[in-house]
């Protein structure tokens, strides 16, 4: 399958690609990992008429901790995430995910950065981004600004970056002691996009739960914050009762549209099965950390 | 629609060729240069039969396009043998029995070597993992395992890399 014909620019900064969508505006897009946009444009989902290039921009690669934050640059690879040692021991929510998008060739040239901005409910990131309690930073013309997760995902793949602004880092809060993190991904094969999958991130107070996140991959027309089952639990023991409630309002809350991957009820009915169980893993990690 | 002229080292040899920006990098392999060990499967970045190793890395080659290669290093499975001596990993595959149609093998190799630099003694949980972006519809993944396994022993055993 041959994509659309279309200008190839190379962007040595991201002043540069800035500059350049300034120029080209909507009929730009920024190729990073290209692993959700390239197959977009071989079935012609996508026909951008100019392709802008971040692979050769420097800087824009590291995973570190500063400031009570993981920060990570948005053209770091899944791969990276996978082999990073403060990623495993410190956010191991984010390992869990990462190793459950697609597969070993695709993640080494997806980016973190490209599954966020793709804006797609079907991605894992976002999911994980939401329990996280994400900020990212997107610089354009005029400077830096700093976006809250749940303020980005703004409809079905559309997000909060601008036709001329450029997504750079992620910003994951480092949890306090007594955290824990789940996700759950259920898929038919190895690479197929989540049937349902649930994000959990917890701290505990005692038994209670201190504060709680949890988001929901491909359930949803964007990534989804399950929040009345956040607010039920938060201050709760996450006793199985508590823990069964609040996965029962997770299934009912969502929107899951009937595909291959199942229909209507049989989704829902996963994703009240995987919160539990997300949520009781992560519980179980929290006591221990 | 912009052209641009690129150079691309595969296999050790420069290749300098004025390519359209939508050439994808698979079909630059085959068509351009007619390095056609190189295998397109699904076209649409699930199956592996398009692996080559991008800078000594595993990709999928249906999903990148030559002009992102330029100044790159690229091997594919002609790269392999060196002096008329099969890389560990061929023999392997020959060995172990480790194909049957042999379509996914070019792809199934590449990822292989990558998976054996970076882990030299994996398990065999490891290696399944490992080639889970690369499928075989003959289903010989059994033997496929034992194939890595085979280049694993004879390159920790100081075998060419």
């Amino acid at each position: 399958m041959i994509p659309s014909s279309f200008d190839y620019h190379k962007a040595g900064s991201v002043s540069e690609a800035i500059s350049l969508l300034q120029q080209y505006g909507d009929d730009a897009k920024i190729l990073a990992g290209g692993h959700s946009l390239i197959p977009m444009m071989k079935l012609r989902l996508a026909s951008p008429v100019h392709l802008i290039d971040i692979n050769s921009v420097n800087g824009l690669e590291y995973i570190k901790e500063e400031g009570n934050y993981l920060k990570i640059g948005a053209m770091t690879r899944e791969v990276s995430l996978e082999h990073s040692d403060v990623v495993k021991s410190k956010y191991p929510i984010i390992f869990e995910a990462t190793k459950m998008i697609a597969d070993p060739q695709v993640r080494n040239r997806a980016t973190v950065g490209g599954n966020l901005a793709h804006g797609d409910p079907a991605n894992d990131h976002p999911a994980v981004m939401l329990a996280l309690n994400a900020e990212v930073a997107i610089q354009g013309p005029s400077g830096e600004r700093t976006v809250k997760i749940d303020d980005f995902f703004q409809g079905f793949f559309s997000t909060a970056i601008g036709s001329n602004e450029i997504l750079t880092e992620i910003r994951v809060p480092t949890p306090p002691g007594k955290s824990g993190g789940s996700y759950l991904k259920l898929e038919r094969k190895v690479g197929d996009f989540a049937t349902a999958g649930v994000a959990v991130q917890v701290t505990l107070d005692g038994d209670n739960c201190r504060s709680i996140g949890i988001g929901l991959t491909n359930v949803n027309s964007t990534p989804m914050r399950a929040k009345r089952s956040e607010d039920f639990l938060r201050g709760k023991p996450l006793n199985e009762q508590n823990i069964a409630e609040a996965a029962k309002m997770a299934a009912e809350d969502c929107d899951p549209a009937p595909d291959l991957r199942g229909d209507e009820e049989y989704k829902r009915a996963m994703v009240k099965t995987l919160t539990m169980r997300a949520l009781k893993d992560a519980a179980e990690k929290a006591r221990r950390g | 629609m912009s052209k641009h002229t690129v150079s691309i080292k595969v296999n050790g040899v420069d290749y300098k060729q004025e390519v359209e920006a939508r050439l994808l990098l698979v079909h630059f392999i085959r068509d351009t240069i007619e390095l056609t060990g190189t295998h397109i499967g699904c076209d649409t970045t699930h199956c592996g039969a398009c692996t080559v190793l991008l800078n000594g890395k595993a990709v999928k080659s249906c999903t990148i396009f030559a002009v992102q290669a330029d100044g790159q290093e690229i091997t594919t499975v002609e790269g392999l043998e060196k002096d008329k001596t099969l890389h560990p990993i061929q023999e392997g595959f020959r060995e172990e029995h480790g194909l049957q149609c042999g379509f996914c093998t070019p792809g199934m190799m590449l990822r292989a070597v990558e998976l054996l630099t970076v882990l030299p003694n994996p398990t065999e949980e490891e290696i399944r993992w490992g080639i889970s972006g690369n499928l075989c519809r003959c289903t010989g993944y059994n033997n496929i395992v034992k194939a890595i396994q085979y280049a694993s022993k004879k390159m920790s055993n100081g075998g060419s890399s």
